[in-house]
């Protein structure tokens, strides 16, 4: 297995003349927590959705866990992890049938599905849920298993679109801590968020500012290079320099 | 008499508490946040007060007026900006305008004055379909509407949230001048850090306020030890932190880790007992918001 999970060059997505994303290159290595910052309007979501298998680019090349993104969306979407704050998990059905319904949307067997969920279940000490409804579990419970049923099928990669919007601060910190953890175990972390604090929790941070990548290194070397004092105050600097509206 | 006076409100879905005996006065010409999470029961309190909801228990008024017996007073009086885009998708920016204004009776060029500042950024777009504008102008338009018969009491259900952090500080700002033309704001936002641009916070938590008061004097209130500390692992540092003694909490805070302590907690005594760990540094530091709201969340 290659140590560079994600590695994009002169990626670039059109809609009609206006360039969302703008010739942006990066690698994302193994077990690496990477922030994916940006105004909005700067083409996060452009270039999120080129990098989950989604959309394919205009021009440019990449690939995401060994896959070419120009055309092989749709083993990309089998081979990583997904978890937004707006989709994740199904509140009228139960813990086992929601893990159950993932595992069989990624293509998982019969005999891997029961044998993961139970040993999921297991490391969240969840075994006792097994069929409760999700609408009825505590906040910080649904978003610790649905990061468990977005890795399910063990992806080199996971891509989480604002996953802790509108958390209250302890579960959005039990929530970085899960993700520390995955980190260390070798699942490579892509992450959007806009909360600043977050983005001083990752191993490197990319900001996009019109389409391009304007910064890319550690938390600590961007606030070094620009002398400030936080990463909320180096993505003011940048964001400020905008020239494309929303 | 106050711009907003609640007593003991109420109000459940089902099992569910969404608001469970709340109070809470808010003084005219104010600025006054509701910070908390999803399920706290902002969305819940502005539905009430804006008379689209009957509580089950308790009393509130608004300018004056009961949300119950004189609702309809209550509807000419308040704007109102749900969390979620309202406005018609199909009608353009400015179709939308005079929609509202002829709702409430009046003009935009009567009101042009009050929403000139924020209205004018748009301005330029007036043909365009709202459900085509970008997510900060729609935010403006429905600023824009929800001013356009001059309310004296505004109500904004979140109105930042997943909105980037440089448009969040612009929104701010808008909320500062219509402020100084004397209009109440009631304004929630699951972001602790926009705590600081209110007058006065109520921090609110499942259904409950956990506190009241100016965003200086919450902070005043924390009163344990909290210190800043870091080391080269991150993640380490917060696990054997822990252990130790006097350590109530340790909690990842930005580039550092809180650590909440107890009058017993020494120095000396935990940089020992970390001494395993490189490049350990620990400093005094300064409670904020969200340091207060974490506490009140465990209490």
């Amino acid at each position: 297995m290659s140590d560079i999970v994600i590695s994009v060059r002169e990626l670039t997505k059109c809609f009609g003349d206006f360039a969302a994303v703008d010739h942006i290159s990066f690698d994302v290595r193994r077990g690496e927590i990477f922030g994916f910052l940006g105004a909005n309007g700067a083409g996060k979501t452009t270039a999120m959705r080129m990098l989950c298998g989604l959309s394919y680019p205009t021009s440019g090349s990449g690939t995401v866990a060994g896959f070419d993104i120009t055309k092989e969306g749709e083993q990309i979407k089998r081979h990583i992890g997904y978890m937004s704050q707006r989709f994740s998990l199904y509140n009228d059905l139960t813990v086992w049938e929601n893990i159950n319904l993932f595992a069989g949307i990624y293509g998982l067997s019969k005999a891997d599905t029961e044998s993961r969920a139970t040993e999921l279940l297991e490391r969240l000490n969840f075994t006792s849920e097994r069929n409760t409804l999700v609408g009825s579990l505590p906040l910080g419970w649904k978003q610790k298993l649905s990061f468990a049923i977005a890795t399910i099928h063990r992806p080199e990669v996971v891509f989480l679109d604002e996953p802790t919007g509108g958390v209250d601060p302890i579960t959005r910190r039990q929530f970085w801590e899960m993700i520390y953890e995955a980190a260390d175990g070798g699942t490579t972390i892509f992450v959007t968020t806009h909360y600043m604090d977050e983005a001083e929790y990752c191993s490197r941070v990319s900001i996009m500012v019109d389409g391009k990548v304007c910064a890319l290194d550690t938390p600590a070397r961007l606030k070094q290079q620009f002398a400030a004092e936080s990463m909320d105050e180096v993505f003011r600097t940048l964001a400020r320099g905008a020239q494309r509206g929303e | 008499m106050s711009a907003i006076e609640i007593h003991n409100l109420s109000k459940s879905f089902g099992k569910v508490k969404a608001l469970d005996s709340v109070s809470l006065s808010v003084e005219r010409g104010e600025l006054f946040g509701l910070i908390g999470p999803d399920g706290a029961g902002k969305s819940t309190l502005f539905r009430l007060l804006t008379t689209l909801l009957n509580p089950d228990d308790g009393s509130a008024s608004v300018d004056g007026y009961d949300i119950v017996k004189d609702y309809l007073s209550i509807r000419s009086r308040v704007g109102y900006m749900p969390g979620r885009f309202s406005l018609y998708p199909d009608l353009s920016v400015e179709e939308n305008l005079n929609f509202f204004a002829a709702l409430f009776g009046v003009t935009v060029e009567e009101s042009y004055d009050l929403i000139a500042p924020i209205y004018s950024q748009i301005e330029p777009f007036r043909t365009r379909r709202a459900g085509k504008l970008s997510g900060g102008m729609k935010q403006k338009l429905a600023l824009s509407c929800a001013l356009i018969h001059r309310p004296s009491v505004l109500f904004l259900d979140e109105p930042t949230t997943g909105v980037d952090a440089v448009s969040r500080s612009e929104f701010w700002d808008m909320l500062a001048g219509l402020k100084e033309r004397g209009i109440t704001i009631l304004v929630s936002t699951p972001y602790m850090d926009e705590a600081s641009r209110c007058d006065r916070i109520a921090l609110c938590n499942e259904g409950h306020i956990l506190g009241i008061d100016t965003p200086q004097n919450i902070v005043e209130k924390f009163d344990s030890p909290l210190y800043a500390v870091r080391a080269d692992n991150m993640f380490t540092l917060l696990e054997s932190s822990r252990e130790v003694q006097g350590v109530v909490e340790c909690y990842p805070f930005g580039e550092v880790h809180h650590l909440v302590a107890s009058n017993d907690f020494d120095v000396k005594h935990y940089k020992e007992a970390l001494n395993h760990i490189e490049n350990l540094t620990i400093t005094p530091t300064q409670p904020t918001i969200e340091d207060m709201f974490i506490k009140l969340m465990k209490r």
